[in-house]
């Protein structure tokens, strides 16, 4: 087999540390990233969900809002770009967000925390620079925007977690899911939320990149703790429900189809304190109050066959429905396991349907999300 | 024992050729969860996809390595898709051929030029 094309692709602050370990490098988001190390994707999923495992996000975007006068006025003008309560996030919390356009289609999903005197906002590699543009084309007149390109973004995930970061960052054994804190360590200035994308409890880690690979190797040194490449991420994220942007979500879905009506709080819905006034409010709220005309679904086939992105749906008559926008193999349910869009008359769990694969329709059934329960630590 | 530059082996028992894929291309692959096999008594040509193997990540296919007619399938990898990891070059095979000409195994690669061909 021959190796990927690496030209012109970035390399990650820890790509000497991935090599070493074994990691079989591919381009992914415009980086050389590791899809596995030695132990293969399955080995990697599963102990991730028995005891810990080290993943390197840094290809992600890491950006922060630091208000020009008052932070209220940036709240407001952030709160203008997503359907999502930001002037009720209290200071220390981490919450999921989602800019939209006009028509009400997702540009991106993000995590944006509040640190008090500022906002730290973390966004997809894929997206980064648009985000980045979308924000201070939208937000310079009340906020610096600061991408930050010198730290490197840790995940530890798992039931381990919490031991191994605690030995050198005690601080973390207290924070409870979707908080975030600032710790002085070792490694340097340390910017943790207890959250991650694997249904795991676990931490996401910024760390400057000065100390970052000190700071893994420590972590890969303690008990537990493997290193978990791309691929294992995407199948514990699939099996948490969790979407991936691009394939799940993108600009022609709304956040209403897609399920993430739980990100869309009371107090921007209709008769809400702050309603509407985000892209596309038109017709996410109109969505809210009707219903969507398709609906993600969790999907299991019901026979060994996974059904992977782009596979057709339909109904036992014939009918189209829609397509997998995610799917593979659940190493953890030991079954495949998909998720995709279907018309919303078939979109209630249970509902029997048919997807096409390689020629043949083959059985397979809505169920809800997630597959595997998540272990929050709430 | 003959090589394909598809990773697949050829060995032959009697009057048939066996096929498997090499623990090279089981390793590149990772953890096989999903394999179809073709029917039995199907004729077909090199270069047909006749079976699908799927790892956690994706789908990729065995072509037939020659013109004949597939005699028997193992069944065996239905039930267990990880024995392609555990046992490539022995218990996983995937089907037997009946094919005209025995000869036409001399075009592949014997395990030398097999071991160069992959590095």
């Amino acid at each position: 087999m021959t190796d990927q094309n690496t030209v012109g692709l970035k390399k990650l602050a820890l790509h000497d540390l991935h090599v070493a370990l074994g990691g079989k490098m591919v381009p992914f988001a415009g980086y050389e990233m590791p899809v596995q190390y030695p132990a293969g994707v399955m080995a990697e999923h599963q102990h991730t969900r028995r005891a810990a495992g080290l993943f390197d996000v840094s290809h992600m975007g890491q950006v922060i809002l630091r208000p020009k006068g008052d932070m209220a006025a940036l709240v407001a003008a952030f709160e203008s770009l997503m359907p999502v309560d930001v002037a009720g996030l209290a200071e220390g919390r981490q919450r999921y967000g989602l800019f939209t356009n006009e028509t009400g289609g997702i540009l991106d999903d993000l995590m944006f925390a509040n640190r008090g005197d500022h906002l730290f906002v973390v966004v997809n590699a894929a997206c980064k620079e648009a985000d980045v543009a979308h924000m201070q084309k939208h937000l310079s007149a009340v906020a610096e925007v600061r991408h930050i390109t010198d730290r490197a973004l840790l995940a530890l995930q798992g039931p381990g977690a919490e031991e191994a970061l605690a030995a050198w960052v005690p601080g973390v054994a207290e924070m409870r899911f979707m908080d975030v804190r600032v710790f002085d360590t070792l490694f340097g200035p340390m910017w943790v939320s207890r959250s991650g994308y694997t249904g795991e409890d676990g931490f996401e880690i910024s760390v400057p990149e000065a100390g970052a690979a000190d700071f893994a190797r420590t972590l890969l040194g303690s008990p537990g703790v493997m290193p978990i490449g791309l691929g294992a991420r995407d199948s514990l994220r699939l099996e948490a429900g969790l979407c991936l942007y691009g394939h799940d979500i993108d600009t022609g879905t709304t956040p209403v189809e897609a399920g993430l009506t739980w990100a869309i709080q009371k107090s921007r819905r209709a008769g809400g304190v702050r309603a509407g006034g985000f892209p596309g409010a038109e017709r996410i709220l109109h969505e809210l109050a009707e219903g969507p005309e398709r609906l993600r679904v969790g999907l299991l086939p019901q026979t060994r066959a996974p059904m992977r992105e782009g596979t057709p749906l339909f109904a036992p008559d014939g009918t189209p429905l829609g397509e997998v926008t995610s799917g593979g193999f659940g190493p953890s349910v030991q079954a495949p396991v998909a998720m995709g869009y279907v018309a919303a008359s078939h979109a209630a769990p249970g509902t029997a349907l048919e997807g096409e694969v390689r020629g043949k329709r083959l059985p397979v059934t809505v169920t809800p999300l997630p597959f595997q329960p998540t272990t929050y630590k709430r | 024992m003959k090589y394909t530059k598809e990773h697949e082996w050829l060995r032959v028992e009697g009057d048939l050729v066996v096929v498997g894929i090499t623990e090279h291309a089981a390793t590149q692959l990772g953890d096989v969860v999903f394999v179809e096999l073709p029917e039995t008594e199907t004729m077909v040509a090199e270069g047909d996809e006749v079976c699908v193997i799927e790892s956690v990540k994706a789908a990729s296919d065995i072509l037939a390595p020659l013109d004949g007619e597939i005699v028997e399938v193992n069944t065996k990898l239905v039930d267990k898709p990880a024995l392609v990891n555990e046992d490539p070059m022995g218990d996983a095979w995937f089907f037997k051929m009946k094919i005209d000409d025995l000869a036409a195994l001399d075009d592949y690669m014997d395990e030398d030029e097999y071991a160069d061909f992959i590095g």
